[in-house]
């Protein structure tokens, strides 16, 4: 296959898309109001859509039998590139927003670095998110404003939230090999270089929201070398079994 | 959780020109979050431009009991339809 380097930076960009998108799906019918519900799962159809345009083009890079839909769901657990922040559970609805909050910040930045791409196919599927992730953060933010600064247990939940994903955030800004010799060619951003704004932006969010900002030093990461936690194995057996148990069927 | 969240009406325009309708109610905490709840749950189908929202409770309705005296004495009365006048076709929504 030609353009490796790109095949990989693509499933890298993509793949928290998905992963992202998959979580939320799942609250579809679950969420706590009918209202939160639907927002939950348009912010994941959203991304889904996302995902899609990814995988296209991915698909075209690789060749041979390749669909969006064989790239989504018949590759093994090493072989997804998601952060491990998008794969963590909804424990509950405060982990949740916690979860989709702290990635949407990053999100953003990225999409805002990645319409300048070189790359026109990248560039134009940028362009055209930008829009979407500008409405998840502001939702999504909201919700941390409303439960940190809300009663004492919602306040206790969004905290506890806060400070169990906190260790998974920053992985969002290594840089693989992939991304590195591409952001040299102006095609892929040098993820490391939004760092400072992002902490910059959550910080000054979570403290309005009255939550405190926690100060563990130690951090995980792995997911985009396809090093995944427990969770990873239990989401991709919920949203890969159709295809496993009926090879290559269709809608 | 909602069942402590109020009521709000929400009405929407669904293209410039045209004036907001009521397309229906949803529960919210407060004003900004009727706004982004029936952002998701009335325009993802692209239905609006811009969405208006009021908590049901500062409306005041009319009493169904008093329909009678209220609207009958209308019905006898065509000539106050301006079904008189012919409309060039270029009128649109009249």
């Amino acid at each position: 296959m030609k353009k490796t380097n790109l095949y990989n930076y693509i499933l890298e960009l993509a793949d928290n898309c998905l992963i992202a998108g998959q979580r939320l799906g799942e609250l579809c019918g679950h969420g706590p109001s009918l209202e939160t519900d639907i927002a939950c799962t348009n912010i994941s159809l959203d991304l889904f859509g996302q995902t899609r345009s990814y995988f296209q083009y991915a698909a075209d890079i690789k060749g041979e039998d390749a669909t969006e839909d064989s790239i989504a769901f018949l590759r093994f657990e090493r072989e997804y590139k998601n952060v491990l922040l998008v794969e963590q559970p909804n424990r509950d609805f405060a982990y949740t927003l916690a979860r989709q909050y702290l990635f949407d910040v990053y999100h953003l930045l990225l999409l805002e670095k990645l319409q300048f791409s070189q790359d026109l196919t990248l560039s134009a599927i940028a362009k055209k998110s930008i829009k979407e992730v500008s409405y998840h953060v502001r939702f999504t933010g909201d919700w941390i404003k409303r439960l940190g600064d809300g009663t004492e247990e919602s306040h206790a939940k969004m905290q506890e939230a806060i400070d169990g994903l906190w260790t998974y955030t920053n992985e969002l800004f290594e840089v693989t090999e992939e991304a590195k010799t591409l952001a040299e060619e102006g095609i892929a951003v040098d993820v490391s270089t939004l760092k400072k704004t992002y902490y910059e932006k959550v910080t000054a969010l979570l403290t309005e929201a009255t939550l405190t900002i926690p100060e563990s030093k130690y951090f995980q990461k792995g997911g985009k070398a396809g090093i995944h936690t427990e969770h990873m194995g239990y989401l991709l057996a919920d949203m890969q079994y159709m295809q496993r148990a009926y090879p290559n069927m269709k809608w | 959780m909602e069942k402590k969240w109020p009521l709000w009406e929400i009405f929407v325009r669904s293209k410039n020109g045209l004036e907001h309708r009521h397309f229906g109610s949803l529960h919210a905490a407060d004003a900004d979050m009727a706004l982004e709840n029936a952002r998701d749950v009335y325009t993802r189908r692209s239905e609006g431009v811009s969405i208006w929202v009021v908590e049901s409770k500062n409306i005041t309705a009319s009493n169904p009991e008093n329909n009678g005296e209220l609207f009958e004495p209308a019905q006898d009365k065509v000539y106050r339809h301006p079904t008189f006048y012919t409309l060039p076709d270029e009128i649109k929504h009249m």
